[in-house]
């Protein structure tokens, strides 16, 4: 693994580095001109940019490290992206007990069944050097899908308390009661990933394929590989929408039917 | 075995036993027990704040009390399931929360829930009981707020609840919308000897409805008795 790294910084770093100071020197050139116009960011502008060249030689490094590892490091490096993922998407729901472990299983069960398909289609090579990149885009979508869902169900559910409790008051099921906001979210969560869906290819080519022709496969293979990669995508996404839409369903009513996501009701007038 | 517990009135209809609700530190509702029979309107007065809706909301387990409990003909409500209690205690908001579409499709709805589907007569009927008569068909985001009200009632009615719970139904009406509306509880209670309890800020609003009378405030019931002792009438 060692000797990985000794081989990566070799000539091809060197010569990154250069490029890296040209763009150094170019920013640097903005910066002066902002200057000139009494905009100063010298300094914000040189700590940001050093920041960022560490942080991206320390990244770079590391990866050199874990791609060289086999696939169960690769499957943990995944399993690690998903536990940072569901963090995230926790976070939209501060205060709701069981927010994490509901991220993560919608998270895990959106990448991680998509993922398993892929591989077992083939379509995704159990090389780490592929797995992991295409795998964290998979997740990375899929904590978004799920950050949108929850986040769209949890408003539906707050500015509609009134309809909810009063189709309650009425016997129905709370299933029945926040049917509408469920699709809402589940939509919600589905959208960004159809609007990429339907811009690929005129608005924008996605980094895969870049990468894939940048390094010499056909740009025809590239483009279809690419489809492939953001449909998974998409059926990723749709599975954690609905997954952490349902599980969220499951937390917001107590085991007596009573809508227990509300706003604050010490708030009550009456 | 559903849980039988005695009341010391056979004819109550809805009992509360030291019912409380605590949200956080605040306390709701705080040891309220009281007795109302088929047939008979209690009125919960009191200023904002007093716990009246929060108390509204525990009779029909929209909340969960922190102690004490709540008899349905002398039978705990936890021993009933919720779907099947909200059914027996229906209840009209002070907001109708009318769904969105028509009227028909929204008076249908608790039936629909159990599997029972009205027939277009049945609705018009409700309806016509309600004062709206040919109205089956209207877009719910066409009525008048006293319409919506009416409407309200009729789809909580539709389920033939033993109990009717109204949390102030006329607070956003105009005068001759109070006064239908009223009307319209009256005749409705009397004639399918319902139990009823209304909440109102409205004090001649209950001498003019309610047999009995319970002023809450800071959560706790204060006085309960008959109307014309209670509210000193007349």
């Amino acid at each position: 693994m060692l000797a990985e790294l000794q081989n990566s910084i070799g000539n091809d770093v060197l010569m990154g580095l250069a490029q890296a100071v040209g763009a150094i020197a170019l920013c640097a050139a903005v910066v002066a001109l902002c200057g000139w116009q009494s905009v100063h960011v010298e300094r914000e502008a040189a700590v940001s940019m050093v920041r960022g060249l560490v942080q991206m030689v320390l990244v770079g490094a590391v990866l050199a490290l874990l791609l060289s590892g086999s696939l169960p490091i690769g499957s943990l490096i995944l399993l690690m992206m998903t536990i940072a993922a569901a963090f995230t998407a926790a976070r939209r729901l501060k205060g709701m007990s069981g927010a994490l472990p509901l991220c993560f299983w919608s998270i895990g069960g959106g990448a991680g069944t998509i993922i398993a398909v892929m591989l077992v289609t083939r379509s995704l090579q159990p090389d780490i050097s592929i797995l992991v990149p295409v795998g964290s885009m998979i997740i990375a979508n899929a904590m978004n899908a799920c950050a949108q869902a929850i986040e769209r169900f949890r408003a539906e559910i707050l500015a509609h308390v009134g309809q909810i409790e009063a189709g309650l008051s009425l016997g129905a099921e709370p299933s029945i009661t926040v049917a509408t906001y469920l699709q809402s979210g589940v939509y919600a969560s589905l959208l960004p990933r159809l609007d990429m869906m339907k811009s690929l290819g005129l608005v924008w080519i996605p980094g895969v394929m870049a990468g894939m022709v940048v390094s010499g496969a056909n740009p025809v293979y590239a483009a279809i590989y690419q489809f492939i990669v953001v449909a998974m995508i998409l059926a990723a996404s749709g599975i954690t929408g609905l997954v952490a839409v349902v599980l969220m369903r499951a937390q917001v009513f107590s085991a007596a039917a009573q809508l227990t996501l509300r706003p604050t009701e010490t708030q009550r007038t009456g | 075995m559903p849980t039988e517990i005695g009341s010391p009135d056979a004819a109550a209809a809805l009992e509360t036993r030291h019912l409380s609700r605590r949200a956080g530190e605040r306390v709701l509702v705080s040891d309220v027990s009281m007795q109302v029979s088929a047939g008979e309107i209690l009125a919960i007065v009191g200023p904002s704040g007093a716990g009246k809706s929060s108390f509204l909301r525990l009779l029909n387990r929209l909340d969960e009390p922190t102690s004490g409990t709540v008899l349905l003909n002398s039978r705990d409500f936890r021993s009933i399931a919720p779907r099947e209690l909200r059914r027996r205690i229906g209840m009209s908001m002070q907001t109708a929360y009318l769904f969105p579409g028509t009227v028909a499709a929204n008076i249908a709805f608790g039936p629909r829930q159990r599997g029972e589907i009205l027939s277009c007569a049945q609705v018009d009927s409700l309806l016509e009981r309600v004062g709206l008569p040919g109205f089956a068909a209207r877009d719910v985001s066409n009525l008048s707020g006293g319409e919506a009200q009416r409407v309200a009632l009729a789809r909580t009615l539709a389920n033939e609840p033993e109990v009717l719970l109204l949390d102030e139904p006329t607070s956003a009406l105009d005068e001759t919308s109070v006064r239908g509306i009223e009307d319209l509880i009256l005749t409705i209670v009397r004639e399918r000897q319902m139990t009823c309890v209304i909440v109102t800020h409205n004090r001649a609003q209950a001498i003019r409805l309610a047999d009995k009378t319970m002023v809450m405030e800071a959560g706790r019931s204060v006085t309960i008795g008959p109307t014309s002792e209670v509210l000193r009438v007349g």
